[in-house]
């Protein structure tokens, strides 16, 4: 273990737990290349961020690494296809989602060719830095520790940034996960290889890889890979959650980053260790990203690592595994800590599927029922934002969610730690969703709300402006005709036009027209000051747009007003269902939004 | 549906309540060891009415009562009324207090978990007030009694008020050395020359004392075991001992040590026991400190100056009013916030 000693201060976070590992289980073999499967469903939302644009159709034969979809807008991510073979449905299916809602997928049926497109790999040495950071749009290179964010943003800051310290994240903090423990183990040169491109298009001078210190292997092989470079490898204590980037920056530099920043405002950008790897592979090998170490493990046969590519569906991967156990309920995608369960066996593998779980009950027994907080503040204990988890959990359950916010609920990273070690087996992180959906939810109706009131006011202005027109008009047309009646008076001109008092009639009227447009221009602004509490002064909305107000005054109480009692055990059972409506309702209204965003927009009037 | 986490690690609650009724036997084979077997007694009423006690208001208020009867706060909350009221005090005296202590400190608040007081120093004050005499007269330690009463007698006392024919009610009571100092000082008496009665020992009073210690072995379990935090008796302690030895160190014939008012009255169980009760203390680091820090400062006011010799139920019922107030602003700095 001498290796391992490292000299490198360590800052450590408050909190965190020390779940058992189970990481031996699937490190026993190495990384598994698996079959080609008989199809290949590739959603095109493996990302965050817009839907790519799809460019095929049905039918078109496609190479391995050909364009499937390109990123649309700023943040997206493009999809290649990760062997050959032709396309054969476009059309939504189950994805790997917590909603469980069917999303749009390309198929693709491989022709067991594997037969490459033409690959182009980059001089990245020599290559001018915006040259390549706009290549990496092409890549489909997203975050794969499980964030799945656009990697090509990361480089947006571009060459002469203010980026000086890279943090490569290999902690891999949570259980049963090993995929880049084994990625190290094996492919150390190819992630150090990656590192050096994303340090020179950052231009960053300073490279700390953060590492815990339960994978002497991994630990290794990096410090073998990195002896001729000035890149660190920092050992950390194995500590949940210390794969959080803003907990590993922290763990390795000290900065703690403001919760209201990204760590690029302090300087430092974080990476995990697979997507250097397939940063290597772009530009050395000319390869798009296609595939993913995955790790199989929990009620199968032998928990294994596999190189899969994307789309492949899970019971192959299963299957590869030597197929599940006994008594094998269901899937998890992700750790235990933080993932969740898989609506369905037969999901593709994507981009974000670091591990895959079978669980048993045997594995992972169902919580026992929740007991009343004894305040215990284990929970605090462990919080490594050092959160108060007890008082949000009070706040989430009154739907005091003003009061939630006030105590930060938002920097709460859903790490699970405080659930963890509850005695009295709260759901906290349950309530923490719930409360930071309803929350987003409130303010995304009181936008719309305001919006509305706000396009009705300036309705409103726009017809009193179109009046004092008319009165104007008509009082100019008379004064017009008077000082042409004076001028010429005509006998047919005192028919047509009103005479001397019909001036002053059109100056009056311009007056009072004016002066009504005043009151009610006040009345329309003391009726918006009042909106935040009651917006009942809607009387001369058009029929649409008052019902739009009145449904998302609706909405609004929906959410706020049913506060139950506290310590009874019916508004309990009531509230527990409550939050699960609502964590289905915001995971539907997201999705739906999401969807929408894409093409149909009837989707998000549904709740 | 995102359920996690799937695994956990925690001890239920009725583990944690059981480690602090076990805490608490060294505590009680000291008493019986000093006081005799009345306690016993005195324990098993009080479990037995709090068991019932709870069971039927779960019942009344519809909830489930096998998960709470188990979660064993009740039977904490009898055995701290128990060991803090006089030994062989009457039967009905234990019985009434716990019933008060369950049914109304902490069931009609809404049960385990919503109780703003702690129970058993309710229904300690509620004893003190209503019935004051019963509630200061306290058996003298066995080693110092005139005549040594057995099991069956304290049992007897306890249930009939009878003594055996021919033991007079003196012989076996005495003055609690807190209660004792008081009257002593008012007589003008000095620390020194008091605390020469037979009553006190070494730290505390005779007997007390070694209770007293019995009490910090449980408590310094609990802490061994994770199940209280160190804040809470250090900072009772520790200020007990500060604001104690301000005083003695000011007038040393007027006021007592430190050591002794560490090892006198309630003072370890308060620190260990009492203020470590989760549910109606504060849960930030700070706000312990605050919390147990004040509730020393008002029971050595009270024993200094108040008109009960022991003031460690009133400073907590006290302290306990003042913990949202506490809890909310003493909030940790959170990651990535300026204070
Ligand atoms: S750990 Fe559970 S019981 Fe303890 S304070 Fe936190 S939420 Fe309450
Ligand atoms: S889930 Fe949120 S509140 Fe709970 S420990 Fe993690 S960060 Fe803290």
């Amino acid at each position: 273990m001498n290796a391992l000693v490292n000299f490198t201060k360590i800052f450590k976070f408050h909190g965190g737990v020390h779940p058992p590992g189970h990481k031996a289980e699937s490190t026993r073999l190495p990384i598994g290349q698996l079959p080609l499967p008989e199809k290949l469903v590739l959603p095109l939302r493996q990302h965050v961020g817009n839907i790519p644009k799809v460019k095929v159709t049905i039918g078109d034969k496609v190479l391995k690494g050909q364009l499937l979809a390109e990123t649309e807008g700023t943040v997206s991510a493009a999809i290649h296809a990760p062997t050959s073979g032709v396309v054969t449905a476009i059309d939504d299916a189950t994805i790997p989602h917590p909603s469980g809602l069917p999303d749009r997928c390309i198929t693709i049926t491989p022709d067991g060719k594997d037969e490459w497109a033409e690959r182009h790999p980059q001089d990245w040495r020599n290559t001018q830095c915006n040259e390549l950071i706009a290549s990496l749009r092409l890549s489909g290179i997203v975050g794969l520790g499980g964030a799945t964010f656009p990697t090509h943003i990361k480089f947006r800051v571009g060459c002469k940034s203010d980026v000086h310290t890279l943090v490569i994240n290999a902690a891999e903090c949570e259980p049963y996960i090993t995929c880049d423990d084994m990625l190290m183990r094996e492919h150390a040169d190819e992630i150090v290889k990656g590192i050096e491109i994303a340090k020179r298009l950052l231009g960053a001078e300073k490279v700390l890889i953060g590492i815990e210190d339960n994978k002497p292997e991994a630990i290794t092989s990096l410090q073998a890979a990195t002896t001729d470079t000035s890149i660190q490898v920092v050992v950390v204590p194995t500590l949940y959650p210390s794969g959080d980037a803003r907990r590993l920056v922290h763990l390795v530099l000290g900065t703690e980053i403001p919760y209201d920043k990204r760590s690029t405002e302090v300087g430092v950008q974080v990476f995990n260790v697979a997507t250097m790897r397939a940063l290597y592979r772009y530009f050395e090998l000319g390869e798009p990203s296609l595939s993913r170490i995955v790790t199989m493990t929990g009620n199968v046969q032998q928990p294994q690592n596999f190189e899969v590519l994307f789309g492949t569906p899970l019971p192959h991967l299963v299957k590869a595994a030597g197929g599940a156990k006994q008594g094998t309920t269901h899937y998890i995608m992700g750790g235990p800590m933080m993932g969740f369960d898989l609506p369905d066996e037969n999901v593709p593998i994507t981009k974000a599927a670091n591990c895959i779980i079978a669980v048993s009950p045997n594995l992972f027994a169902p919580p026992p029922p929740a007991m009343p907080c004894i305040r215990c503040a284990r929970c605090a204990d462990v919080c490594p934002v050092n959160l108060q988890p007890q008082e949000l959990y009070w706040f989430a359950k009154s739907d005091n969610f003003e009061k939630a916010s006030d105590y930060q609920l938002f920097d709460c990273i859903e790490c699970g730690a405080c659930s963890y070690v509850c005695p009295s087996n709260i759901p906290l992180v349950q309530y923490y969703r719930y409360a930071k959906s309803e929350i987003i939810a409130l303010d995304k109706a009181r936008e719309a709300a305001d919006l509305a009131r706000e396009r009705n006011e300036f309705r409103l202005a726009r017809i009193e402006r179109e009046k004092q027109e008319r009165a104007q008009k008509h009082a100019e047309r008379a004064q017009g005709a008077k000082q042409e009646g004076e001028k010429t008076p005509a006998p047919g001109a005192k028919q047509n036009v009103p005479s001397s008092p019909a001036t002053s009639g059109a100056e009056d009227a311009k007056k009072a027209a004016i002066a009504a447009a005043i009151e009610r221009a006040k009345a329309v602004k003391l009726a918006a000051q009042q909106a935040g509490e009651a917006p009942k002064n809607t009387e001369p909305a058009s029929a649409e747009i008052k019902q739009e107000i009145a449904e998302i005054d609706a909405r609004r109480k929906n959410v706020g007003l049913e506060r139950p009692v506290a310590g009874s055990a019916a508004a309990d059972a009531d509230k527990q269902a409550k939050i699960a409506a609502a964590i289905e309702r915001a995971k539907a209204a997201k999705a739906a939004a999401e969807a929408a965003k894409n093409a149909n927009d009837n989707l998000i009037t549904k709740e | 549906m995102n359920r996690s986490p799937y695994i956990s690690e925690a001890p239920s609650v009725s583990s944690i309540m059981l480690k602090v009724l076990l805490a608490l036997v060294p505590g009680i084979i000291a008493y019986v060891w000093v006081f005799g077997g009345g306690i016993l007694v005195t324990i098993t009423l009080a479990t037995v009415t709090a068991l019932l006690a709870e069971a039927t208001m779960l019942k009344l208020r519809n909830r489930p009562v096998q998960p709470f009867l188990t979660d064993y706060s009740a039977v904490i909350t009898a055995w701290l009324l128990a060991l803090a009221i006089p030994p062989l005090a009457p039967w009905w005296l234990i019985v009434v207090g716990t019933l008060f202590a369950i049914v109304v400190a902490k069931q009609l608040y809404g049960g385990l978990g919503y109780n703003p007081f702690n129970p058993a120093m309710i229904g300690y004050a509620v004893l003190l007030i209503s019935f004051p005499a019963l509630m200061t007269k306290w058996p003298a330690a066995l080693q110092l009694a005139q005549t040594k009463l057995g099991f069956a007698d304290q049992i007897q006392f306890i249930f009939s008020g009878v003594l055996p024919q021919d033991v007079k009610l003196d012989a076996v009571t005495s003055a609690t050395p807190l209660d004792y100092l008081k009257t002593q000082l008012t007589l003008k008496h000095d620390v020194a020359s008091i605390r020469e009665a037979p009553i006190f020992g070494a730290l505390g009073g005779k007997g007390g004392e070694y209770i007293a210690m019995a009490y910090l072995l449980g408590g310094l379990y609990l802490w061994q075991q994770k199940i209280i935090s160190w804040h809470l008796p250090t900072a009772f302690l520790g200020a007990l001992a500060l604001i104690s030895g301000v005083f003695w160190v000011i007038n040393p014939a007027h006021f007592a040590s430190p050591l002794f008012h560490l090892f006198s009255g309630a003072s370890m169980l308060c620190a260990f026991f009492i203020i470590t009760d989760p549910v109606s203390g504060p849960t930030t680091p700070k706000g312990k400190l605050y919390f147990a820090a004040g509730v020393a400062v008002i029971a050595y006011l009270i024993r200094a100056y108040g008109g009960y010799p022991d003031g460690v139920a009133f400073a907590v019922i006290f302290m306990n009013i003042c913990v949202p107030l506490l809890d909310m602003h003493t909030q940790p700095r959170v990651f990535g916030h300026e204070k």
